[in-house]
């Protein structure tokens, strides 16, 4: 198939398929491509970690409180003697796991009311983009905060004290900021709906359901990329606040929030406790911020680099 | 003018009934009933629960529920906080000037920061000012601000014991001494949510400037022979801060969220911390009404924002 594509004779520059295109923009980008490789090495860490390390986050050791770093205590010890790396790299998973899943729930909310919106010509989209705006305008972390409030002890009866709490942030989250995702969703479409490529495929007779998934969202798709990589930063912080205001995970579940939340009272004699965890938030975040960036760069085609 | 401001007043309406709407939603929509207390006391028979019931309306329709709510709101009855043993509209407007002081003084921060730097970042494109100012914006929004709230206890309170990390209300001082303190106290809430705000205006403003510096009139003013400043204060500020307004009214949620979380650091008592507290005490109807308030106050930034917008670009409130 890309064989029978010409390129333009004339064409100075060796053309190359999109994937290597776009990867050979994202190189140009430095603090990208080090970001990357430092999201990498901290999703490794988080997810490879226990095997390696085999503390366990429980073992409470009254003779080593509050021990800044040592060879047994690589990251230093909490208030009971808790070996902070340990609970750091447990922590990790759910920060991580919380922000990939609310992205995705946002994503696909996002995508599929800004679609809907872009494709109907009536009163639906205008709809649709009313509730989109009032979204935007609501407050954010105190509806997170009330609906939490609300809905936390009923989901810990029906999916026990991490499991609920767990999908609530997650839907709450991901609920809650999916509006920029639907408008760029809903941007796209509108201009891409008239573009000739899916004006032929009307005329070969593709039905909407067709021009829509093959022709129209994969070319929608690098605005999305681009905003959900930044959502999983969001989600993320999101997460760590509500945890570092002790409404989030249940207080024996050590988040990278949590932990803060539990080190703040103690920062004149163990500013490592909330060192870091605070450190570990803002280099995932920023690292996955710069990513982001660096996508912006790799995926927008207009843009001439 | 008036016309437009009339139009955007009542544009807001919709959304103000909108967001009270979905919170009304979102607390019938909840599991647990108010009377669930009485059903459980062997005290009280059955019938005068249902009787309750019936009086406090919690068996009508739910949009008849709906509107005696409204109702209730509109008229000023915001409930009882069990917490505080006080009506919640007086716990409110106690809290609400220091909230409303910090905020409002972490924006002018933000903005005296923001607007010279991305201005003269845009100026000179791609140069080194422009990129060390882009890269410490990003590691500006990247970081958390209950993060830059433990860094900055850290080093000003507990290393260097410059600054109080505790607001108090009652400060035992009068005059300059009590001004003094005062100023002192917010130093590092307004440095934490300023700088945080500062980082993501920064980039609106450079990116706002250098759309509008490349444009054909900004040209013509230098061919005219009027000088640099001359020419970015009077014409390109002016069409450069009208994407910027939008953005900025866009980040307000945001910044109600980094207030909630600075004033909990710093035990600032603002409607922030007594969320918080209400939501970890259960008193429902505080929770309920600090909630709705951010949301008026959110509604009531984005109506200035519009206002703003219509007194920089006429043409709008012309429309």
């Amino acid at each position: 198939m890309a064989g029978l594509t010409l390129a333009s004779p004339s064409a100075e520059r060796r053309t190359y398929s999109p994937w290597r295109e776009s990867w050979r923009r994202y190189r140009r980008h430095k603090l990208a491509v080090v970001s990357a490789v430092l999201l990498l090495v901290l999703v490794v860490a988080v997810v490879f970690g226990p095997l390696l390390w085999r503390v366990s986050i429980n073992d409470i050791d009254f003779n080593a409180r509050l021990e800044g770093p040592s060879l047994a205590h690589p990251f230093g010890t909490d208030d009971l003697g808790q070996d902070i790396l340990a609970r750091m790299i447990y922590g990790g998973r759910i920060s991580l796991a919380v922000g990939l899943a609310a992205m995705m729930v946002s994503v696909i909310v996002g995508t599929l009311i800004g679609a809907l919106a872009g494709m109907s010509r009536g009163a639906l989209g205008h709809a649709l983009m009313w509730l989109t705006d009032l979204f935007l305008s609501l407050p954010q972390l105190p509806l997170l905060l009330l609906l939490i409030y609300l809905f936390r002890d009923g989901l810990k009866a029906v999916f026990g004290p991490e499991g609920g709490i767990f999908i609530l942030i997650v839907v709450v989250i991901g609920g809650l900021r999916w509006m920029p995702v639907a408008r760029l969703v809903r941007a796209q479409f509108l201009s891409l709906r008239e573009k000739e490529f899916v004006e032929a495929a009307r005329a070969l007779g593709a039905s909407r359901a067709r021009q829509v998934v093959r022709h129209i969202l994969p070319n929608a798709l690098g605005p999305v990329i681009i905003a959900g990589t930044i959502d999983v930063a969001a989600a993320i912080i999101a997460e760590s606040t509500l945890s570092f205001l002790g409404l989030g995970f249940p207080p024996d579940t050590p988040t990278w929030g949590r932990l803060l939340y539990d080190a703040k009272d103690y920062l004149d004699i163990a500013a490592h406790w909330a060192l870091f965890p605070g450190a570990a938030i803002f280099v995932a975040v920023v690292a996955i911020n710069f990513i982001g960036d660096g996508l912006r760069d790799a995926l927008d085609a207009r843009r001439v680099i | 003018m008036s016309q437009y401001i009339l139009r955007r007043l009542l544009i807001a309406i919709p959304s103000l009934l909108g967001i009270s709407l979905v919170l009304f939603v979102v607390l019938s929509l909840a599991p647990g009933d108010p009377f669930s207390e009485l059903a459980t006391n062997p005290n009280v028979p059955p019938e005068v629960r249902l009787a309750l019931r019936a009086k406090f309306g919690l068996d009508d329709p739910i949009y008849l529920r709906y509107l005696h709510w409204l109702v209730a709101m509109a008229q000023g009855d915001w409930g009882f906080s069990f917490a505080s043993r006080m009506n919640v509209d007086t716990l409110i407007l106690q809290r609400l000037p220091t909230t409303l002081y910090v905020i409002g003084s972490s924006q002018l921060l933000a903005l005296l920061i923001a607007i010279p730097v991305g201005v003269y970042a845009a100026t000179r494109p791609y140069s080194v000012f422009d990129q060390v100012a882009n890269t410490l914006a990003f590691i500006g929004f990247s970081l958390p601000t209950f993060f830059t709230g433990i860094l900055f206890i850290l080093i000003f309170s507990v290393k260097l014991d410059w600054l109080p990390f505790v607001y108090t209300t009652d400060i035992k001082a009068t005059g300059t001494a009590w001004l003094g303190e005062q100023i002192r106290q917010a130093i590092m809430p307004v440095m934490v949510l300023g700088l945080f705000q500062a980082a993501s205006m920064t980039r609106f403003v450079r990116s706002a400037v250098l759309d509008v510096i490349r444009l054909d009139y900004v040209t013509t003013a230098r061919s005219k022979g009027l000088g640099q400043a001359r020419v970015i204060v009077r014409h390109v500020m002016r069409n450069a801060m009208i994407p910027v307004v939008t953005l900025i009214a866009l980040q307000i949620p945001a910044v109600f969220g980094g207030a909630i979380v600075t004033e909990q650091i710093f035990r600032i008592p603002g409607i922030g911390s007594l969320l918080i507290s209400s939501i970890l005490a259960n008193d429902t109807p505080v929770v309920m009404a600090v909630t709705f308030v951010f949301a008026c106050l959110v509604v009531l930034f984005n109506l200035i924002a519009d206002l703003l917008y219509g007194w920089l670009d006429p043409r709008i409130s012309l429309r």
